[in-house]
């Protein structure tokens, strides 16, 4: 049954790899790598998600495959039910953060094949992120070139948690690639390398972990405008998603205030900090803000000043689902409930 | 210094109260002091420690948080006689006679937490409180003072703090927001006993030497990212203080967040109460929302302001925490927060509020 009145985009879905899916898609050298050796990547970031798989109790198929894992039930249960005219897949894995470089491009490789075949050929409401090895620009800019052309990706998808800060150059070769395609870069919560979630170290909770996560897109922000990438990428776009945006306008006021007084270190910037960002970033809206005064989610709006920038999402099949006839606690001006819910999406990613 | 040579300080605008607030208490909750340099300490230190400088040549132990010459780190004309913030006939010159200020609580972010050797730091801290009592405290009448502590040892800190916490002129324990670990672990809970023991407030400021970049994604390249990025670093330890149930075991603790900004604070309480409703559980110690339990313990010092320029966006997001309650006046002197006395709070705040800002606040939290 369709509850919600319209059509809407979701730019946020997560299917998950049941365990030997990406086999088909791998060599046998990597095949091999992998019953011997396994997964290795960064340590750290153990914390257990409230929920098993972090999943909505209701979300787990009756096939027995893990939430996400089974496309039939999510048509049933988001596409259709929630009346989801396309839908953005955000495919989580360990592919990108191996710390073994070749196998993390063999792996993120057959998770692109993979999305193809399982995903984006059997259902054509549903789009897909590159996956690509986020600390190797190079390898990963070769998987976008050899990757690009399907009509089903839309953007190249890493994860927020990086090794050094997005803006600094070694990202840079994919930033080249991603311009030359007209591809957005998104960015999802979560992924780990190496760093510790605070300036000073490990907190104890997932409540820490899953609440301080905005403070990693809120670097990045940072990093991308300060180190002059869109200086030097003036095409590119960045998707946040998962990360909030009730925070961009704060750090907004702050980056300005203190760049008009030390920009002579940054003489590389030709503009505000807020202009760049306000270009530059969209923001996915789950998990949404709920201030105690619901009319503040609207000043948090006007001070962000980017209408065109904000793109509902649901997180579909995570404990903190946001469904699109309840997600906003307060009623958008139908212009912009329109370009939220569906019109903002469809421009970036050049949907229809 | 050389901020100096590239702006002529007569064209500054005035550095003093504004007139409407002429008459009114006014409270500064941010003065830094510094060490002019080691030979300062020397006196205060024992003769092993006097010893070990020496024979190590250690040199002065700046903060790594302001590089010397940036903008940032001094007013045009504030380095008069030593660095900035070092000399109390400049300070009185400078700030507590043309705002005459009722109080002003002096910081001192000399770099102890950048000492791996704990009885060093320790002796350090020490010596840092008693030269800033004979020095600042017991000269100037005006003047409150922190408590310097080798937070990487807590038992170490907490001897500190009853050693010192008792006599005149000390309001609050300063600790780095970029501690070793998350400030709300219980490794830190000597600290906040000694501190509610002694009445002290904890001062959190933008310091530490953790070893950990400041952002979860590594370390950034410019010293703008590093300074904006600090609030990032409050964020978390808002978190981590609510998360491991300090404000709970602490009945009477206040914490002062320096220097941090306060914009960003509303909506991580939307954030933080929104999860708090889903994940409770995970902490049952906190038993109601996060943001009750941070407007009513913390409160924040003015300077720098992370607001918008436009004015009636500024309310709003004055709007969006209880600043009316939580917001503390203060110059961040000799730091160069801003220009005229005008610009040192948000204009149109109404009178009740600002005179809440100027003093209330600041008496709640400091209990002069």
């Amino acid at each position: 049954m369709v509850r919600s009145k319209r059509l809407v985009v979701d730019c946020d879905i997560h299917n998950s790899i049941p365990a030997g899916a990406l086999d088909p898609y791998l060599s046998q050298r990597w095949k091999r790598h992998g019953e011997l050796f396994g997964y290795r990547s960064h340590q750290g970031s153990l914390y257990p998600k409230g929920a098993p798989n972090a999943a909505r109790h209701d979300a787990w198929p009756p096939s027995g495959l893990p939430p996400g894992g089974d496309l039939d039930f999510m048509r049933q249960q988001l596409l259709d039910g929630e009346g989801i005219e396309y839908g953005i897949l955000n495919t989580l894995g360990a592919a990108g953060g191996q710390l073994n470089a070749e196998y993390s491009a063999a792996l993120s490789h057959a998770t692109n094949e993979w999305q193809i075949t399982e995903w984006l050929e059997k259902e054509p409401r549903l789009r897909a992120g590159i996956s690509v090895v986020q600390e190797d620009a190079e390898l990963a800019a070769a998987e976008v070139e050899r990757m690009h052309e399907h009509p089903g990706f839309v953007q190249i998808l890493l994860t927020v948690r990086t090794s050094e800060p997005l803006g600094r150059r070694k990202y840079w070769k994919l930033y080249e690639v991603a311009e030359k395609y007209n591809l957005p870069i998104g960015i999802h919560f979560g992924g780990m390398h190496g760093n510790p979630l605070t300036g000073s170290g490990w907190p104890s909770y997932y409540i820490e972990d899953h609440t301080g996560m905005a403070n990693a897109f809120q670097s990045q922000v940072i990093s991308y405008v300060v180190e002059g990438v869109f200086e030097r990428f003036p095409r590119l776009k960045v998707v946040l998603i998962e990360g909030g945006f009730a925070w961009l306008p704060s750090l907004m006021w702050r980056l300005d205030q203190h760049w008009k007084r030390l920009h002579e270190e940054v003489p590389h910037l030709t503009r505000a900090p807020s202009e760049y960002i306000r270009d530059h970033f969209w923001l996915t809206t789950q998990p949404m803000e709920e201030p105690h005064n619901p009319k503040h989610l609207l000043d948090v709006f006007e001070h962000h000043g980017a209408p065109d920038k904000i793109m509902f999402s649901t997180d579909y099949p995570h404990w903190d689902f946001d469904a699109p006839d309840r997600a906003f606690p307060v009623s958008l001006p139908p212009q912009f409930r329109d370009d939220v819910f569906s019109g903002n999406a469809k421009a970036l990613y050049g949907l229809d | 210094m050389s901020s100096d040579t590239t702006l002529d300080i007569a064209t500054l605008p005035e550095y003093e109260r504004p007139a409407r607030w002429s008459g009114l208490e006014l409270i500064d909750c941010d003065v830094q002091v510094s060490v002019p340099g080691l030979a300062a300490l020397r006196p205060y230190l024992s003769r092993r420690w006097q010893d070990y400088l020496t024979e190590s040549g250690v040199a002065n132990l700046d903060p790594p948080h302001y590089p010397k010459s940036s903008p940032l780190s001094a007013r045009p004309g504030a380095s008069v006689d030593g660095p900035a913030g070092s000399s109390l006939p400049v300070l009185r010159a400078q700030l507590l006679d043309p705002w005459d200020t009722t109080y002003a609580v002096v910081n001192c972010g000399y770099n102890i937490p950048g000492i791996h050797n704990d009885d060093w730091a320790a002796a350090m801290a020490g010596a840092v409180n008693e030269w800033q009592r004979a020095q600042w405290l017991q000269e100037e009448p005006r003047l409150r003072g922190s408590i310097v502590v080798a937070a990487q040892n807590p038992e170490l800190a907490a001897a500190e703090i009853d050693r010192i916490g008792g006599q005149d002129g000390f309001v609050q324990v300063l600790l780095p927001v970029r501690a070793e670990a998350p400030l709300g672990k219980r490794r830190y809970w000597p600290i906040y006993e000694a501190a509610q023991r002694n009445d002290l407030a904890i001062g959190i400021y933008p310091g530490g030497a953790s070893g950990n970049p400041v952002t979860s994604v590594g370390w950034p390249s410019y010293y703008l990212e590093d300074y904006v990025g600090f609030s990032q670093a409050f964020q978390s330890t808002v978190l981590s203080l609510v998360s491991e149930g300090v404000f709970t075991q602490f009945p009477d603790l206040r914490v002062v967040l320096i220097e941090s900004g306060f914009t960003w604070l509303g909506p991580l309480l939307w954030r933080f109460d929104k999860n708090w409703k889903g994940l409770r559980r995970e902490i049952p110690w906190v038993d109601r929302l996060p943001s009750d339990i941070v407007s009513e313990r913390v409160h924040i010092t003015a300077q720098p302001l992370d607001g918008p320029a436009d004015g009636e966006q500024f309310l709003q997001a004055f709007e969006q925490l209880d600043g009316d309650r939580m917001l503390l006046f203060a110059t961040d002197y000799p730091h160069w927060q801003f220009d005229s006395g005008d610009d040192s709070l948000p204009s149109g705040l109404p009178a009740d509020t600002e005179r809440r800002i100027l003093a209330a606040n600041a008496h709640e939290a400091y209990r002069f």
